[in-house]
């Protein structure tokens, strides 16, 4: 089979007309994969389906055609093994910020008892700097401590896959910065894979170890794959001042501005997307080791025009 | 601003204490006429009419009244505290019935846009009925006053509950659920810990517009049945043509209905969430 731990082959998703015509295909033939242990995001823009794919992926809505593949297995619904931030947050408010923690720490380990829940759910509060503020309710927290309680449920039961879906989008930009940081170290003391949408440029090169990068809808596809070189660990301040950062950068706006668009054409849209530069997808195997060759990206003569 | 309630309540007062001075001052008996008729003396005073009576004659009336609330000197003898009890003991074991039947039908309703649809058309004929329509109905079938009466309360809280609960379910944000099957709760824990915690002050809504509406019905199901309860004891009281006894038992309905009412908005005040 294959070498990724999470493997999605052929996703298609259509959703029927409500005149009655021909179906909206919003994405047609997705493939990737990802590896144990690895940071990948996604970057499209609105309408290309990313939420629908993560969602896919956590088991929560079906794929009209293709498969998802975890360790081998076959995703058919959702699954504590897969974790998911969603950007409203969705803590339940009725109940406080330790309890919408040690909900979901029962529901991973219902044989535990009391205090092992308690100790496990209060070590996750820690780590996301709301101890002290664990009998609140979420309606008396900001966005960003709300925010923190979503991400530390998610880690604090431990899935294979940690799926986040624009974790930072309602959050403004002083507050986003340093919940990144935190996501990053946090990830960083774990071996958690992530899977993460966003929109925002600079929070994927700061983040991920790779980015996937996808048309346009209707019959969006994955039209590259760019390997992030940068050295961990990275933080917001220095990662500008890497002479990759820039050409990455400027790669992956030059294509959400233009060639989203272009690839999306349907006379130039062509099932195997044409790479102009960046990681070739899908990625080449080698036959003799079987292991997947990624090539990093070309950066050759692009440093000094940054 | 931070007396606010202080400067309300002296208000309220001045307003009550002018209504109550108007009401007495306009409402005095005749002057006595220097000699009575005879006639005027077997009807037993001055007054060729009868008054609505006036504040302190019921004051005086509640005093004593409420000295002794339970006393039971035979069926048409009975404390006024005897009687709302009866009343209440009618109208919670209808209202809890409803509850039983409507909180679980509003559940599944709301769950299941089958169900929805399916009932829709008999809750919709159903609901506008006057609960008291059913009576003559339900003494046929029931052959017991008593028991009619509670399916009348029964009948009238069912709808508010039934409609308010299904509402509430059917509106749980989707985030609620998706938290639910990521966590891989079962449909049960799914039920009550997150459908029903999130549509509990929906539902608790819906079970204080049936308090209320049930306390407004089994007045006039007891002025049709009889017997006992404080419906009746309205009634009894214009057939003795006592209107001291009506006006004060009618104050006594509305202090009943507001302590029910205060008591369901509590209990929707603990279930209440901000989101």
């Amino acid at each position: 089979m294959s070498q990724y731990f999470l493997n999605a082959q052929g996703l298609t998703k259509s959703f029927p007309a409500s005149g009655g015509g021909e179906p909206l295909t919003v994405f047609d033939n997705i493939n990737f994969g990802v590896n144990e242990s690895e940071f990948v995001c996604i970057i499209g823009h609105s309408g290309c389906g990313k939420s629908t794919i993560l969602n896919i992926l956590a088991g929560l809505d079906q794929a009209t055609g293709g498969t998802v593949l975890m360790d081998n297995r076959e995703v058919s619904g959702p699954s504590l093994d897969r974790g998911v931030v969603f950007q409203n947050y969705s803590l339940l408010p009725w109940i406080s910020t330790l309890k919408n923690i040690t909900f979901a720490v029962k529901s991973r380990h219902p044989t535990w008892t009391k205090q092992q829940v308690l100790d496990h759910s209060m070590k996750y509060i820690e780590m996301v700097g709301l101890k002290g503020a664990e009998q609140r309710k979420p309606s008396q927290l900001s966005g960003g401590m709300r925010q923190r309680v979503s991400i530390a449920r998610a880690f604090a039961i431990e899935p294979k896959l940690l799926l986040l879906d624009e974790p930072f989008g309602a959050l403004d930009a002083l507050t986003r910065g340093m919940i990144q940081e935190e996501l990053i170290k946090i990830w960083s003391q774990s071996t958690q894979t992530v899977f993460m949408i966003t929109h925002d440029v600079d929070e994927a090169i700061l983040l991920s170890d790779r980015i996937l990068l996808m048309t346009n809808g209707p019959y969006a596809q994955i039209a590259e794959s760019v390997v992030i070189d940068i050295p961990r660990p990275r933080n917001r301040t220095d990662i500008i001042h890497h002479p990759h950062y820039y050409t990455i950068r400027n790669h992956i706006v030059e294509f959400l501005v233009k060639r989203s668009k272009e690839l999306a054409n349907p006379e130039t849209r062509t099932v195997d997307a044409p790479i102009v530069t960046g990681l070739r997808y899908p990625p080449e195997v080698n036959p003799a080791t079987g292991s997947v060759q990624e090539n990093t990206y070309p950066l050759t003569g692009k440093e000094d025009a940054a | 601003m931070q007396n606010i309630h202080l400067r309300s309540a002296l208000l309220s007062l001045v307003i009550l204490t002018m209504f109550l001075g108007i009401w007495e001052l306009a409402n005095q008996p005749p002057k006595a006429k220097q000699a009575m008729t005879e006639y005027e003396i077997l009807m037993g005073g001055s007054e060729p009419q009868a008054r609505v009576p006036n504040p302190s004659e019921i004051g005086k009336l509640a005093i004593e009244e409420l000295s002794h609330p339970f006393y039971d000197k035979g069926p048409n003898d009975k404390g006024i505290g005897l009687q709302l009890l009866y009343s209440l003991k009618r109208v919670l074991s209808g209202y809890l019935l409803a509850a039983l039947v409507a909180i679980p039908v509003g559940f599944l309703i709301g769950m299941s846009p089958l169900m929805h649809k399916a009932l829709d058309p008999f809750i919709q004929v159903l609901k506008p009925i006057s609960p008291l329509a059913w009576m003559p109905l339900a003494l046929f079938i029931l052959k017991d006053s008593e028991i009619s009466s509670v399916f009348v309360i029964f009948i009238c809280s069912i709808w508010p509950m039934l409609i308010n609960t299904a509402f509430g379910v059917s509106s749980v944000k989707k985030d609620y659920i998706n938290v639910a099957r990521t966590h891989e709760l079962g449909s049960l824990r799914t039920a009550f810990l997150v459908i029903l915690l999130a549509a509990a002050p929906t539902i608790l809504t819906g079970m204080r517009i049936s308090i209320g509406i049930a306390w407004l019905v089994i007045v006039a199901a007891e002025m049709l049945v009889g017997g006992t309860g404080v419906g009746y004891y309205v009634w009894n009281e214009w057939n003795n043509l006592d209107l001291t006894a009506v006006v004060f038992s009618i104050l006594m309905i509305g202090v009943v209905g507001m302590v029910l009412d205060l008591l369901l908005a509590r209990a929707t005040k603990l279930v209440q969430y901000v989101e």
